[in-house]
This record gives C-alpha cells, structure tokens and sequence, in this order.
C-alpha cells in the first residue's frame, strides 16, 4: 500500500522462526501483531485481535487462507483480515514481503 | 550399513508412491529408493483432475507428496524421464535420458494409458485422453481458442471429461456405443435418469453410435459415424476406457496377459520383481479404482518391510460418480441374473432412484442415484456378506415402512417463536424460521447463516426437527450430513475409506475423499486427526497444526489470552512437598490466581504463554491434561484408607487407573470416579466412567454427565478385583474411542446407541482383550508433552514473541 506518506519496512523473522500452518506474534508500537505462515508458504501478517472479543488470532487454526480464532471459532481471512460472515467485522492487515534469498521476513507499517 | 538393498520404482502415480509411504513408515531406511515418473509433477491425485477442470481446485492443491517429500525420504526423484529398459539378468534399469542404475529389487507401477481407439486419423492434434495433467492443461489450452468438443465414450471417466469441458466453456457431445450411458456401473433405469440431468446441464449425447473415421487435416475437424453421420468438432478427448500400460514389461521378458501377471504377494514370476496399481493383473483382474490399488501397495509394502503377510486377495469395488450436483453410486452385482431379487425405489419427480439386489438373504449390489448418503453403508454390508433377511426395506428406504415413527414434531410446533434453540449463540426458533423462509434447506445452510449449531452441536436435532417443520419435503437431505460443511461424508463412510484404502495423513483423506475445501476446517481437520490416530496408532504422526491452541500449547487458554497450568495430582492425592513446590512456582511466576478445580487439582491461572515452559520446568510434575479431549483427572474419595465406612481402597484404584489411562487421546474429554463405599462421595455416577465399592467387589458405572445436561451413569458389571476393574475400564475406554463420533462425549454416545449394544460387545471376555491389547498399545506411544516441550527448542519458539523491533525509516 505506497500511499505519499513514510511507510516503514521492518525486518521481524526469518522464514524459519514461522511454522508452516503456525503463527508467531511481534510486538511494534505497543500493537501487537500476530505473523502467520501459510502451508503454500505465504505469509500474511494481522492485528493480534479478534473484532468479537479480543481473542487472540495467532493461537487460532489456520485452514486454508482463513483463521478461525480460539476463542468463539469466528474466521478471518488472513490476507483482507475481513471476518467470514454470518459475523461481522475487520481486522487491520499488514503487507509483508519475503526476501527470497535470505528468507528474511518484512512487515510493511 | 552395507545391508542397505536397492529399490527402483518404476511410475511416480499413487500406487507406486502409497506402497513407498507404507514402506518408509514399516521400514524407514531400509531402502535406498530411486524412483522414474514419466511426467514433469511430483506424485499428484488423478482422481481430482476433473476438479481441476470444474475449477475448484488448482494443479497445486492436487499434489499429494510434493517435492519436499522426496528429499525429507532421501529419494531420488527422476521426473520427465521414463524408464525405457530393464535389464532383468544384470539388474539394472535405463531411462530415456541415459541414467542407468542397478536394483536388487524393481518396483513397477506403471499404472495405464487411455485406450486411444484405432481410427483413422486418431493421430491427428487435438484427439487426446483425459489421463493425467497434460491432458487437462491440453483441455485449457483448446477451450481458450475453440468450441466445440467431443468426448467418445460415456463411462465415468468420458462423463467428467465432459463435465470439465463444459466449465472450459465448449460446447460439449458425448458419444456413446451402447444405448445407455454407464451402462457398465448402471442399470437401465439411473442411466436414463442420469442422461436427463447432464442433458439439463448442457451435454448433448449420441447413443448407439459408433465413431468410423475422424476427419481433418492437421488438425481434427469432425467425426464421421458408422452409419455415415458426421458431427463437427475441433477437441476430441477419448474415453472408451484404460489399458495397462505394459511395454516396458513385455520387452523385459516379464509375464503378462492385460496387465502385468503378479501374485497375492504382488509378485511376478521373476525374483525380485513386483508390480503395483492399474498395470497389475491380480487373478485375472486388473483395477482402474483407488481403493484396490491403495489396498496392494499396502500388501506389498509389508512384503516389502519383511513382514508376514496374508497378501492380497482381491477387492470389491464401488463406484462413485460425482459431476456437479449430480450423485451416483453403484457396487457390487447389480444388474438382475436369474436367483437374484431385486427391490426398488423410483421417483421421477424428486430425480431419486435405489435399487438393492438380494441373493440367498445376503445383499450382493447396489444402485443409488440422487441420494448416495446410504452408499457406504449399502457397500459395507456386500463387503461383509452378512444376512439382511428382514431389513431389506429399511436398507432400501432408510425406515422401516409399516413402523410408526416417533415424532417431535407437536413438540416443535407448540414451541415459542421466542424461545432459544441454539444456547450457544442465542438462536431462537423464530430466527431459525426466518432463515428457512429466506431459502435455507439445509442444518448447514441454517448453520451458516444463523451460526445455530455451530458451537457445540447439542441443539442440532432441534434444528434438523424445525427445518423439518418449515420445510417439510423441500428439507434437503437432514439426516445425513457430513462431518461439517467440507464433506457430504458421515463419520462412518470416512472411517471405512480410510481403512480401506489404507489413508494415512489428513492431507490425503481430503484428497481421496473430495473434500471441498482444500485444508478443511475447524470441526474436520481434528476429527480426522483423531481417526487417524485411532486406526493407526503406531505409524500415524500426530497433526499438531489440526488440533486446537489448548491442545497445541498444552495449557488451557483464558479469555484475555493468558494460560492455565494444572499439573497431575494422581487421584487427588498429593503431598506437602508437592504443595510447597506448587506454591514456590506460583510465587516465582506471579500467578495471579490459584485455585482448586472441581476433580481435585490445582489450578494455576493467569500465566502468560512465555511462561509456560519455565513454570513447567520447574513443578517438574507431569501434565494434568485439563484442556484436552482426553482423560482428565480421576476424583476419589478416601475409601478405607481412613474412612469408617469404606469397604476398598479408593485412592489407590483411582491412582492405578489415572497412571495407566493418562495422556489417551479420546473423542472428547473423560473424566473418572471411584468411591470407596455405596455413600458415593466421589460423586462416581455423574462420570464418563465411575467405579463405586460394595463389600467384595466394584459397580462400573457408565455415561455419566455432571456438566451441560446431568445424566445419571448405568451399570455396566460388576466385578470382584481391582484388576478386572482395569480391564473393564480399559476395554470400554476403547470401545468409546473406536465407536464414538469425534467431539461426543460419552453420554451422547451411549444415548445413541444404547447401554445394551455395549454392554453386549463388552460381555465377551475375547472382545475384551483384544480391545485392552489395543489401548495398551496405543498408550505405548505416549510422552509428557510438558517434558516434551521443555527440551525441544523448535516447539519452544511457539511460546515466546519475536523481539521487538524498532521501525527503520526508508
């Protein structure tokens, strides 16, 4: 998302410290933000909180494209962070990049 | 290490590949393994190319082991390179590419080519089958620049090429040589009823004719028929059926007759060489179906690993026809020979037709279409040739006409419209209407749309009843749904495909099985886990990323995301050391809350994920297991260790009982009971199982439920020793295991199917054992996961946050 303001690009992890179909969190700016790694080895980074009830996304089960939060099984798409209906809701989404050499992680903010 | 014999396979398809599965798992680095495939893919699922061409699944989602695969095994992969000659006196293969390797022992899968009929101009571009990848890219490619297709052959196979073709936007007709189309898996009747809905959908068919000539230049441009009718088309894909591909054989002096000639033991009449999946012939037979092939290599991998073996005797097939919307189903023997009774259930309307044919009271075949959910069931009973004298008209209707049926459905209608059906997420019966009045006709329809049975499932015979009440007939099919929204398959026909064929991994039941959803969901990517684990317990490796976080991280987790820790306090005995330990940890950690749990432990709450390693570390006791559908905590009362009343030793039985069933993974959570006398102050028949004292012996108590809805437990024996109590509990632990839906708990289950039907296959002392030997085994495999994770850095990483990093400005 290049808009005119500063983004910044942020190293957070090597494509190894990420299981695949798991999940790691980082914490910038006092947000927290939950980093997950998709079995076709994507990886798709959202704010660490459900729009329901605050439930932590990254100890939720990944399946597909989709997580489905621990706490009440709602399910987010990990790449819009939107909430699958019947419920309703948003989650920010980060952009990240792979290098695919180094395998180092970034998270656009 | 010089031991290590050499194993060349021959074909990189299912067969080939599934034997090398079993074969790593009975016998991993016996073998140094090579294998050849002729196409450019790693090994991928065939079945699932018409999804490919329907458009719901890419080429990418098909693949079954991908390149990883072959390098985590340590095999030698050479694709796009068949071999072209074996040389059977020096043991060594040759590839088109000049690769020459030796063997000591040569594996051919070689599977089959589509039968391409002998016409003239056959050779002509565009004239394909529809066999693997590049026939489908083929079937892309053409349908971006041309119109018209013809398939030649309307068996299974030419009907989802047909099917494909038409999602590819062509214009589509299917010729067939006989005047009904699978007239092989089919009879008469589901045939035409089968041509009438494809033609709905678009296909044109041409029966009774044969193809004489295909015309053209370069390129094909028409068919000409027998009786000298032309049709135009510019794709022609063969399917008049499949041939096991041989050549490579016949030039190597190997026996062949269809396919390649091998034994129960999938042997050819040549040491050291064995043949697998369509290109073997087995008594006479050669198999085009996954279930037979999956089932040899599962023969030969245990040939292979130098265990004994009754080999391979042959399979029943079935078949499944699935083309958008479109159910068939047959097996067995169903066409009507003399000493055969057939019954029959047509209608027209409702686009519905069974047919089961009865021989000598036993049922040998089965004809379904628009309604298959019976399939599995139909085809288990032709399996197990058992007699169905009396049972014939349920088999065939699902009821048993005549009966009356017990209904709730006064019950329903006299219900509020207010009051709430589904507790979970405050669904009422109003709400449930509205939906089915806005077009719902399904519990899973109704579930999507009101999250009504979406929790916890309990309210899910409500729904079924209701729906049933504002839909009447339009109610889609309510008693058989799949296991959630990703499958039409009930528990038992996921059960029985991967018995059958031999599935070993999540990944590959969802293949096989046509899942449509391509890593599954929430409610079946841990059931399947669980079955799994059940049917195999030595060789299947656990699925962490399918089970849920309180199973992943081993610790409870609470609404603001922090953790439980609950340790094991066998039996609710503990000691003052212990709790001096528990107390100096929940001190050292800040653990904002310390409680005690309602079956006799401690609780301590508040803990942040990070910690979780550390605290365990230092309790150094193991797992209580508190957040798992497993065996909780096993309360006891004092029983005649100090208690005037007591008649036995409750703490120690409990504690027998906890140590030697901890860590079982079951269908849902089980707790256990034993009190010492009949006062019951352990509370023992509000259990899953609960053992209660009398003078001389224990009362095994059964399906207990203290929680969401209280059900008193039922006798279930009872028995003099401590050591029968354990075998009891053992067999029926594992009778649950092996018999209950994943996620019931055993109250649900022993209400469905009756304490008698337990209590029957219980009472034989044979069945017994051979359900302990079970258990024992799977407990065999069982570690503390606390120990677990305290000493393996990869799954320690989970359980703490990336380092905080300061943005750089770009």
């Amino acid at each position: 998302m290049e808009t005119n303001t500063t983004t910044n690009r942020i190293r957070i992890a090597n494509l190894n410290e990420i299981d695949r179909r798991g999940a790691r969190t980082v914490r910038i700016h006092d947000t927290e933000i939950a980093v997950f790694r998709l079995s076709d080895g994507s990886v798709h980074a959202l704010e660490n909180r459900c729009p329901h009830k605050g439930g932590r996304l990254s100890e939720g089960m990944i399946c597909g494209s989709a997580i489905h939060c621990p706490l009440h099984d709602w399910k987010v798409d990990l790449s819009t962070g939107r909430v699958q209906e019947p419920d309703t809701g948003c989650v920010t989404a980060y952009p990240t990049e792979i290098d695919g050499e180094s395998g180092a992680v970034y998270i656009v903010i | 290490m010089n031991n290590i014999q050499k194993l060349v396979l021959i074909g990189n398809g299912m067969a080939g590949i599934r034997t090398l599965e079993h074969l790593l798992k009975l016998a991993p680095g016996s073998y140094e393994i090579t294998v050849f495939g002729a196409e450019p893919h790693p090994n991928y699922n065939r079945i699932m190319l018409s999804s490919v061409l329907a458009g719901g699944a890419g080429l990418q989602d098909i693949v079954i082991n991908d390149w990883s695969w072959y390098e985590d095994n340590n095999i030698r992969l050479y694709t796009n390179d068949p071999v072209t000659a074996i040389d059977t006196e020096k043991q060594q293969v040759t590839s088109r590419s000049g690769v020459c390797i030796s063997y000591d022992l040569l594996l051919l899968a070689t599977g089959s080519k589509a039968f391409i009929l002998p016409l003239p101009g056959a050779d002509k571009d565009g004239v394909i089958g529809f066999r693997d990848i590049r026939d489908c890219e083929t079937m892309m490619e053409t349908a971006k620049t041309h119109k018209k297709a013809a398939v030649i052959g309307g068996g299974l196979l030419g009907l989802e090429a047909a099917r494909g073709l038409l999602n590819l936007g062509m214009d589509v007709t299917v010729i067939h040589i006989n005047g009904y189309i699978m007239d092989r898996q089919l009879d008469e009747a589901a045939s035409l009823m089968l041509r009438r809905e494809l033609e709905e959908q678009g296909m044109t068919f041409l029966v009774n004719k044969r193809t004489a000539a295909i015309t053209g230049r370069r390129r094909v441009e028409g068919l000409k028929f027998a009786d000298g009718s032309e049709l135009e088309a510019d794709l022609i894909v063969m399917a008049v059926g499949i041939k096991p591909d041989i050549e490579l054989a016949v030039s190597a002096g190997i026996p062949v007759n269809r396919g390649i000639i091998v034994n129960d033991h999938m042997e050819t009449n040549i040491p050291g060489i064995y043949a697998v999946g369509e290109c073997a012939e087995h008594r006479g037979i050669t198999y085009g179906l996954v279930a037979p092939l999956y089932e040899q290599g599962g023969v030969l991998a245990q040939r292979l690993a130098g265990m004994e073996t009754p080999g391979y005797s042959g399979s029943v097939t079935s078949t499944r026809l699935k083309v958008s919307g479109v159910d068939v189903f047959s097996a067995g023997d169903y066409k009507d020979e003399p000493g055969t009774r057939s019954l029959r259930y047509q209608d027209d309307i409702g686009s519905v037709y069974k047919k089961i044919v009865i021989k000598e009271e036993k049922l040998i075949g089965a004809v379904l279409f628009g309604d298959t959910s019976d399939g599995a069931m139909l085809f288990s009973l032709i399996k197990s040739g058992e007699s169905v004298v009396g049972r014939e008209k349920e088999l065939l209707l699902g009821f048993n006409p005549g009966q009356p049926e017990a209904s709730g459905s006064m019950m329903l209608e006299q219900m509020p419209d207010d009051e709430i059906v589904c507790g979970c997420n405050g669904v009422s019966k109003g709400d449930i209407g509205e939906a089915v009045a806005a077009g719902c006709r399904s519990v899973g329809e109704i579930k999507a749309c009101t999250k009504a049975s979406a929790s916890c499932g309990g309210c899910k015979p409500l729904v079924e009843g209701l729906l049933q009440l504002y839909a009447g007939a339009e109610a889609g099919e309510t008693m058989k749904e799949g296991i959630c929204s990703c499958t039409t398959l009930d528990r038992e026909a996921i059960i029985d495909g991967i018995r059958e064929m031999g599935l070993k991994s999540v990944k590959e039941v969802m293949n096989v099985l046509g899942w449509n959803e391509p890593e599954g969901c929430t409610k079946c990517r841990p059931a399947l886990n669980y079955y799994l684990g059940m049917l195999w317990p030595l060789d299947y490796e656990d699925e962490k990323e399918s089970r849920f976080t309180n199973e992943r991280y081993h610790a409870n987790i609470q609404k603001d995301g922090t953790y439980s820790v609950v340790p094991r306090i066998y039996g609710g005995v503990t000691s003052p050391a212990d709790l001096k330990k528990i107390a100096a940890v929940a001190e050292k950690y800040n653990v904002p809350l310390v409680k005690f749990t309602g079956g006799q432990r401690l609780d301590l709450l508040g803990v942040k994920k990070e910690d979780l390693p550390g605290i365990w570390a230092e309790l150094d006791m193991p797992s209580g297991y508190a957040y798992g559908k497993t065996l909780r905590t096993v309360k006891t009362c004092v029983g005649n260790t100090f208690c005037r009343f007591g008649t036995q030793d409750a703490m120690g039985m409990g504690i027998r009982l906890e140590k030697a069933f901890e860590r079982l993974n079951a269908p849902s959570k089980v707790k256990l009971a034993v009190s010492g006398c009949p006062r019951n102050c352990a509370e023992a028949t509000i259990k899953d199982l609960g053992v209660v004292a009398i003078d001389g012996g224990w009362g095994i108590y059964v399906g207990g439920n203290g929680g969401i809805k209280v059900r008193a437990a039922e006798l279930l024996c009872t028995v003099r020793t401590e050591d029968e109590v354990m075998e009891w509990t053992g067999a029926y632990l594992q009778y649950y295991r092996e018999q209950a839906n994943w996620n019931e708990r055993t109250a649900h289950w022993l209400e469905r199917v009756g304490v008698e039907s337990i209590k029957q296959a219980l009472s034989d002392a044979e069945t017994r054992k051979q359900l302990v030997t079970r258990i024992e085994e799977t407990l065999s495999t069982t570690t503390d996961p606390w120990h677990e994770i305290i000493h393996n850095e990869e799954l320690r990483k989970n359980f703490v946050q990336l380092p905080e990093l300061k943005p750089v400005m770009e």
